[in-house]
Parts: structure tokens; sequence; C-alpha cells
């Protein structure tokens, strides 16, 4: 089935089989393997996606279902070469061994922070329970969402 | 595991889905939000030839809070029972219970319709809309019915929907003011499916309790009401006493289930103590409202 949607602000027209899942769909499709898949039933998180504003599971999305839509992927959070403030924060407080969970947990976080910068830590840590991170602990993950609600503040505030 | 090959449409109107669900003789599945019936189709427990999307049906959305009634319809998803101001003053226990259904990403595309058509029984929307006598419209080729939501449940994944039928929206009663209630459910982590679950609603007659409801989900096949408990409470003043009795009486009326996570015995007890708990928060609650 032909769909449109605009990936990381860029236009993508394909044709896509009905099974394949929107997350299969950017990985193979588009070749943008940062998004990640390990359980494929919706319990681990690392394939979150950021999808019309709302941060979803991209393998209980169908690629079919985001026809028109406006997808982020961790590629798209940054731009060339530089890290977004949260990136930055994951960095100095060591919220990543592996790497495998990190952009599913960055596109999860950056929704969150983007609809509220002042949420608090037990509220980000009821959010990160639906992603699975088996090397930090959460700990400084959690320390680095904090930290980077500074930034996303700055951002939503109207210039002075 | 990928998912099994389907065809896949969108149509634009409740008859066209319809007609489409008809053709299909039982082959097709309804997709709302997905967050139920796409892990299905991963683990092949479903595998429909053709699942037809309601995503561009107008009305479907939209939550309504009239004088006589509260409609929420069917496209409504989790995310929006959460962020609704209006449902948060009249119906609380609705986003509380709610608050307990999977995740963040998962709570923003999952649907109440969707919940009540993959009728897990370990499923917050359902028992609420028992709890509560919600009435729920479907849509079928022959036409519109509605039903109380007791009677759409009929089993563990199994309802009473025809196969060409859809869920168009749930409408819940309106609450009197300081309706007391009580939620509260057991899972080993947050998020995941409740090992077991109370919901209760009462109102107060001078000094005692009135118009009890109790119902338990997670613990038995469907969920349901709990009369014996209700019983128990009704006519009494609410306070450790009563509630420890009505929390005995619904321990020992439900039949628990068994799986691998919990024994029928463990699941008795939880019923009870999650009861007595939800019971003894709702008094808390309601002094606090007062101060």
């Amino acid at each position: 089935m032909k769909i449109a949607l605009t990936v990381n602000g860029r236009p993508a027209a394909l044709d896509v089989a009905p099974r394949t899942t929107l997350a299969d769909c950017l990985r193979h499709a588009l070749g943008l393997t940062g998004t990640h898949l390990a359980c494929e039933h919706g319990v681990c998180g690392a394939c979150t996606i950021i999808v019309d504003g709302a941060a979803v599971r991209g393998c209980l999305t169908l690629a079919v279902q985001a026809d028109g839509a406006e997808v982020t992927t961790v590629e798209g959070l940054a731009g060339d070469g530089d890290l977004t403030p949260l990136q930055e924060a994951f960095r100095r407080h060591h919220a990543l061994q592996c790497g495998f969970c990190t952009a599913g947990i960055l596109t999860t976080l950056h929704a969150l922070l983007s609809e509220n910068p002042d949420v608090e830590a037990d509220e980000i840590r009821e959010v990160l329970s639906g992603n699975i991170c088996r090397c930090t602990g959460y700990i400084p993950i959690v320390e680095a969402a904090l930290e980077a609600r500074a930034a996303y503040r700055r951002a939503s505030d109207p210039a002075p | 595991m990928k998912l099994p090959a389907f065809d896949y449409a969108c149509p634009r109107t409740l008859e066209e889905a319809t007609a489409l669900l008809a053709e299909a003789c039982g082959d097709a599945k309804v997709i709302a939000g997905g967050q139920s019936l796409l892990p299905f189709m991963a683990f092949r427990l479903a595998a429909p030839g053709l699942l037809v999307d309601l995503r561009k049906i107008a009305g479907l959305t939209g939550i309504e809070v009239g004088d006589e009634e509260i409609r929420l319809g069917a496209m409504v998803r989790w995310r929006d029972i959460l962020d609704s101001a209006a449902l948060a003053h009249a119906l609380p226990l609705l986003p509380a219970a709610i608050g307990h259904v999977a995740h963040y990403q998962i709570r923003n595309r999952g649907t109440l319709g969707g919940s009540l058509a993959h009728a897990d029984p370990a499923s917050e929307f359902p028992c609420i809309a028992v709890l509560c006598g919600a009435s729920v419209d479907v849509v079928g080729a022959g036409g519109r019915r509605t039903l109380p939501a007791g009677d759409l449940i009929a089993g563990p994944m199994e309802t009473t929907l025809g196969d060409d039928e859809i869920i168009v929206a749930v409408r819940f009663p309106r609450w009197p003011e300081g309706r007391r209630w009580a939620f509260d459910e057991f899972a080993l982590r947050h998020g995941d499916l409740a090992i077991a679950a109370v919901a209760a609603c009462y109102d107060m007659d001078g000094p005692h309790i009135a118009n009890a409801r109790v119902a338990v989900m997670g613990a038995t096949d469907t969920p349901q009401r709990v009369p014996e408990a209700e019983d128990a409470l009704n006519g009494r003043a609410p306070g450790d006493d009563t509630f420890g009795t009505a929390a005995e009486a619904a321990s020992a009326a439900i039949e628990p289930t068994e799986d691998l996570h919990a024994g029928a015995a463990y699941r008795r007890a939880l019923v009870g103590t999650l009861l007595r708990r939800g019971l003894r928060a709702s008094c808390t609650r309601q002094r606090e409202a007062a101060e």
C-alpha cells in the first residue's frame, strides 16, 4: 500500500505491506536504524518513536496507520554533529552503557519533557517503567532527565 | 515475531466498515489503537485476514459530560481520559483506574473501545464499565443496539459482539455529588497486567452506606460485581469493621483464576486486602476533600 509521511522533517513516499510495522518501515525502507527493535510486542520500549507529538511503540503501530503522520525518530532529535541538551545530560550522567535502549528512552523523554518541562522525578520514573534498561539501574537516566528540564523550560518560554 | 500477513482497509464511514466486516465472515478484526491486537497477532494468538482501521471514521472520539450521562467515544485513548479535567471531576474513579493501564507510550494509543472488545479479564476499563453500569452503543451491518457492559463481556477475551459489529461509544450514568469510590490494584511491576484489582463506589445515607457497588478484575475470568460484598456494606457505617466484613465476603464469594503468575488462594487473599485498603482510602479521600 502506498503511504506518505513526514520523517524527521523530510517527506517520504513509500509502498509497504500492511503487516509492516512503523519501526520496520523506518529501519528497512528508510535506513533509519537508530530505532531499535527487541521484544516486538510492546513490552521493552526500545522502538519508541514520536508520532504526531506523542511517544508510541514503533512495533505496535502499523506503517499504514502512519499515513499522513509526522514521525520523529532518535535521528531527528539533534542537528548534524550536535547533541541536544537531553543527550548532553545523558553523556554527563553516564545514563547509558550498552546503548541498545537509549534511542527509545531519548524519544520517550523528549516527548515527556516537551509536554511538561516541570515533570517531577516520580512521574519520570513512572514513564520510564515502559522502557527496559538492563545496564544503568535507571538512576543516572532520571538524573539526566531532571537536569535537561531547564533546557526544555527555556525552549517552551516565549522569548523575553 | 513479525506480524502474520493480512489485508488492510481504512474506511471513512461506519456503513463501509460494517459492510467490510460482514463480507469477511469472521476473518476480519477491527483495529483502533492496536495495543492489544498487534501483540496478539505477533504471538499468533490471532491471525485475521483483514484489519479494518477505524481512524478515519468521524464521531468516534470525544468525551461529553452531560447532565444525565457521560459519553465516551470508542476511539477515546487512555491519554484523553487522564488529561480530562471534566472526567476527573465527574467520574474520578475512571482516571484513577486508567492510571494503572500499561505504560506511557501505550496509553498514548490504546483506546477504550479496543479494551472492551479485547475483553482481557485483567483490563481496568471493562471493570469500571461493569461496576458503573455503563451502556455500550454498538453498530452492525443490521443496525444499532445498546447493551449493558456486563452483557458485552462473555468470558476471558470473549464478547457477545457479532462479527460485523463495532463499538461506537460507552455511556456512564452521572454520579450524585459526594459519591465515594475505591480502586486498588496489584501487579508484579507497575504497568503489568493486574494479578488482582478491585473497584467500588457508594453513597452516604446519613451515617450509613447506600448503593454500594463492588467489582473485581484480574482475579476472576471476567470483571464482575460481587453482590455479597455490596450487601456487607449497605446499611452499615463506614469503618474498619464494615470494610473488613466486606473484604472477607468478597474473598469468599469469588472463584479465582489460576495461572503461572499466581494461584487461586493468593488471588483470593489479594482481593480481600485490596478491597479493605481501597475502602479505607475512600474515607481518607473524603476527609481530605472536606478540609
